[in-house]
């Protein structure tokens, strides 16, 4: 069915890029008419800064959260801040309100308040969200720092968009508190006080909100992490209309385990370089000598791009190929050496563990 | 190796994955199932986006704007470069950067910098060249200080903006020495916005405190304090001095902050005048209460605040002609103003809006400010915490970022160039004596329309009409000053060793502050027990920018407000204590009698009342005996 729907697919695409390209150059000029300044305007009054438990030692007692309803619901993460009874939100004029925590969803880190107030800015959930890829300019709100306080807006960072990804939250090497795609800013947006901010686009469209800071263990590198808003807007909706159930959560190492492991690299003799980022690309260590990849002439260095007729974009989607493979299929492995890409043939060994 | 190769490789795969998917769509199908379902759904628009913009780009090259944009920027950095100093201490233990701001050599940077690096000091330029300075003047609160690089009179120089006209989102560029990068002295370029402004940033455990300051997600990194934040046009905005660095090493993470330059331009003068300056407070507690009003606490009676009226409860509705809601915005106002100027405040009690003008005082004692810290504090970048330990994270304050050691070579005692070993002197108070003595003289210059009475030390005798015309007659003798005015008015201060008095009582001293002005003008400066350069202000709050010099002579303090501009004498307060409002007295012309130039009307002032307005008539000067 889909297959039917291409060629007319093709055609009106080709007319879009056609018209795409004319259009996208006076976008970005229009872009560039509606000033940052503009955005910047348009934004910050719907961003809150939010005070609450902390303020000893390590854990600060102040974040961020953002309006999404006139009626002064505000979304904001899952934190020691709003442990207490209630917390202080600070609009963007100074004014000041007691608000109390309406629902969270854990799984999201997410959390959802609610002040006693109306007729306040707010981003407008049922608008489609843009889409943007690597590249796309982008503006982050928060109270980074604590240090707009009182009336003052809250600051304002610029970055790009560096990778869309998926976050596992697991105890490892990063230890996130959430788990799903995220976008990853090249910006230092994850800051103190930072989480529960808003990213947006240059024209100031809301793209997601700020995540909490997050460290790799081992590399003591930093990773700035932003929730896209879709994945949130059907639970900050629940909440709001009060028809939230919790998700059940999924036992994180269940789901690893259901998916099919059969077969992995070093079945074939081929030794991976370790799995050390999200999207570690799947090049070769090593051979082991005498394997079936030894003899095929695969080689150190060599980059695994397909199994079959599939992208294998990262190591881990390599394992899930390989995983899946029954004994005795064949399979087809095209790997990237130098300029050039070479083709590999392989059999399932059959495995001794097998009835 | 292999992780840099990653762009490459995936835009190859990328490349190949999507010819595969546009010839054959059906097989792509069948692979469906197996697909993660994320991979087709993210990527696909991802791969229509990038095919769009590489077409787009193939097609039309870039957007003219962009490059055009590109060239201004190109344009601008090439033009401001020149004027960015990497500063070294002398003894070869840190350093920093600055920004040249006249032709003949002051330049800014900040007083954390500078205070590790001695009096004089080594700068270069991305000339590649490598110049002498001298300390001028230092700001410990505000961290700024002003150097004169020597050996040149045609330094090229920044231009300073208005930084009042910042706002969010602004493209903004640091320029430095960030790590002490350039041995050869180009200065390191980064780009950001602006995050926010008028920013208020708690001092730091020191007296250091960064008020209505620019806070930029640029790259503000060790060694980049003190060195010029430039608009998109390239007009110097700010000073970089603080960011937040807090746990993750000392390296920016994305907020810093620069000291605005409109701040800078008010203590400028007191600068150039080798003093260390002060900034300023208006006697006055404050906190915010309900519905974010700014309540006054406490007033303290010595100040002149409490003279012009402020009680405790009265509710502060705007300060220096920006509205106050709140007390960080309160200090922010405060905090860019040196003592001693006078600004508008507006207040409101029981619902009535009071304006009055506030003289502001001192903020620190001398010696607070004098007890600046010794050597270079922490001169050298500290490395990010040993993984492993947590619980040894830096408290997470805004701090300095105190400048890197210069890579190799042991330290040196300073040792101060011969040539220009007399372009300093030390004196309390001072940074650099020798400059204010410099101001001094330059400001003493605009005397000279009084030249022709400087050998009068006689009795002096001035008579003419007051504006409610009555006439009256002044007469300054060695023996005592007297003043009658009408028939009734007659008032006399002796000047036997008795204390000076409010002579004519509520002028606040009008009759010492005339004997003031002729020992100005008739005896070398240098009678007075003290005078100094103090730097320039708006003459009583709202006039034109006038240059100050105080003298003293007793108890009596006297300051002189010359025209900024044009150099002639406009005024002088005299007081006769310290926390009184003085006599003042403006120069509203000047006339000529006998082919000598003397004041011609002026008016008397005290307080929040006018006392007289006096014009000469006539005017006998006599030669001493």
């Amino acid at each position: 069915m889909i297959a039917r729907k291409v060629p007319s697919r093709m055609t009106r695409l080709l007319k879009s890029l056609l018209c795409g390209m004319v259009v996208a150059t006076t976008i970005a000029m229009d872009a560039r008419a509606q000033s940052s300044a503009e955005a910047i305007a348009a934004v910050s009054p719907k961003v809150v800064k939010i005070f609450g438990a902390g303020g000893r030692k390590n854990l600060y007692g102040y974040g961020s959260g953002f309006l999404v309803s006139a009626e002064g619901h505000i979304v904001t993460v899952w934190s020691h801040i709003l442990d207490g009874d209630s917390v202080t939100v600070v609009l963007h004029d100074g004014q000041r309100y007691e608000g109390r925590v309406v629902g969270a969803e854990p799984t999201l880190d997410l959390a959802v308040l609610k002040i006693e107030t109306e007729g306040l800015p707010f981003f407008d959930l049922t608008q489609p969200t843009p889409t943007v890829g690597p590249g796309a300019r982008v503006l982050a709100f928060s109270n980074v720092f604590k240090v707009a306080t009182g009336d003052e807006p809250v600051s304002v960072v610029h970055g790009v968009i560096a990778a869309q990804t998926t976050l596992s939250a697991r105890r490892g090497v990063f230890d996130a508190p959430y788990n799903g795609p995220v976008y990853v800013v090249d910006a230092v947006t994850n800051n103190s006080g930072a989480a529960g901010g808003v990213l947006t686009t240059r024209t100031g469209q809301l793209l997601g909100m700020l995540g909490k800071e997050l460290k790799n263990n081992t590399t003591h590198t930093w990773l700035n992490y932003v929730v896209p808003i879709s994945q949130l807007q059907t639970a900050i909706t629940e909440i709001q209309t009060g028809k939230f159930a919790p998700r059940k959560t999924e036992d994180d190492e269940g789901s690893i385990t259901s998916a099919p492991r059969r077969y992995s690299p070093r079945d074939f003799g081929i030794v991976m370089v370790p799995d050390v980022v999200t999207k570690t690309p799947a090049y070769v260590d090593r051979v082991i000598p005498g394997s079936a990849a030894a003899e095929a002439g695969v080689m150190p260095d060599d980059l695994i791009l397909f199994v079959g007729e599939q992208l294998v974009a990262s190591y881990r989607a390599l394992r899930d190929e390989l995983g899946a493979l029954e004994s005795g299929d064949r399979v087809k492995i095209v790997v990237r050496r130098g300029d050039q890409l070479v083709t590999f043939e392989f059999t399932a060994p059959r495995k001794e563990t097998e009835p | 190796m292999r992780i840099f190769a990653v762009p490459e490789t995936s835009h190859h795969a990328v490349c190949h994955w999507l010819c595969q998917w546009l010839l054959s769509p059906s097989k792509r199908v069948h692979q469906k199932g197996k697909d993660t379902g994320r991979a087709s759904g993210t990527l696909t628009p991802y791969f229509l986006f990038a095919w769009m913009i590489s077409a787009a780009s193939t097609l039309f090259a870039a957007d003219p704007s962009v490059l055009e944009a590109e060239h201004a920027r190109v344009a601008m950095i090439e033009r401001v470069a020149p004027s960015v100093v990497a500063i070294f201490a002398s003894s070869g233990n840190g350093g920093g950067s600055g920004v040249l701001i006249t032709p003949d050599g002051y330049a800014l940077s900040n007083f954390h910098v500078t205070s590790g690096s001695g009096t004089f000091m080594k700068c270069g330029l991305n000339d590649g060249k490598l110049y002498d300075a001298v300390i001028v003047g230092i700001d410990p609160t505000g961290d700024v200080a002003l150097i004169k690089m020597l050996g040149r009179d045609d330094f090229p120089a920044a231009t300073m903006g208005d930084s009042d006209t910042v706002q969010t989102g602004d493209w903004v560029f640091a320029m430095g020495n960030p790590f002490l990068l350039a041995t050869d002295f180009s200065p390191t370029v980064t780009a950001g916005i602006v995050s926010g402004v008028r920013r208020y940033q708690y001092p730091a455990g020191t007296i250091l405190e960064y008020t209505d300051c620019i806070q930029t997600d640029a790259s503000i990194n060790p060694g980049n304090s003190g060195g010029p934040l430039f608009s998109a046009t390239g007009q110097l905005v700010g000073i970089n001095g603080r960011g937040s660095f807090e746990k993750r090493g000392r390296v920016n993470i994305g907020a810093g902050y620069a000291i605005s330059i409109n701040q800078i331009k008010h203590f400028l003068d007191g600068l150039r005048g080798g003093r260390v300056v002060d900034h300023a407070t208006l006697g006055a507690l404050v906190r915010t209460g309900n519905d974010r009003q700014v309540i006054v606490d406490e007033v303290l009676e010595q100040s002149s605040a409490y003279r012009r009226g402020l009680r405790e409860g009265d509710e502060i509705v705007s300060f220096a002609g920006r509205p106050i809601g709140s007390v960080n915005q309160f200090k922010n106002v405060l905090g860019i103003y040196p003592d001693g100027w006078t600004v508008p405040l507006v207040y409101r009690r029981e619902g009535k809006r009071h304006e009055a003008l506030v003289e502001l005082r001192s903020l620190h004692r001398a010696s607070e400010l004098l007890a600046k810290p010794k050597g270079p504090e922490a001169p050298r970048p500290q490395r990010p915490q040993p993984p492993g330990d947590p619980n040894k994270k830096p408290t997470p304050k805004p701090q300095p970022d105190d400048a890197p050691h210069p890579p190799g070579g042991p330290a040196k005692e300073a040792e101060i160039p011969e040539q220009w070993k007399h372009l300093h002197e030390e004196k309390p108070g001072y940074a650099n004596y020798y400059f204010n003595q410099l101001e001094q003289k330059r400001v003493l210059a605009g005397l000279s329309e009084f030249m022709s009475l400087s050998a009068l030390t006689g009795r002096w005798k001035f008579a003419g009409q007051t504006a409610d015309n009555k006439p009256f007659v002044a007469t300054l003798a060695d023996a005592g000053l007297g003043l009658t005015i009408g028939e009734k008015q007659v008032y006399f201060q002796p000047l036997d060793n008795t204390e000076p008095q409010d002579e004519p009582p509520g002028t606040g001293g009008l009759l010492i502050a005339l004997q003031h002005f002729k020992q100005l003008v008739t005896t070398d400066p240098e009678a007075f027990s003290v005078v100094a350069y103090v730097g320039s202000q708006p003459l009583d709050g709202r006039g034109p920018t006038v240059d100050v010099l105080a003298t003293q002579a007793g108890i009596v303090q006297t300051r002189w407000y010359f025209h900024r501009q044009e150099g002639r004498l406009l005024g002088w307060d005299s007081s006769l204590g310290n926390d009184v409002d003085p006599c003042s007295v403006r120069i509203d012309s000047t006339a000529e009698f006998d082919g000598r130039r003397c004041l011609g009307t002026w008016t008397v002032r005290h307080g929040d009342t006018t006392f007289g307005t006096f014009r000469n008539t006539a005017v006998e000067l006599q030669a001493a005996k």
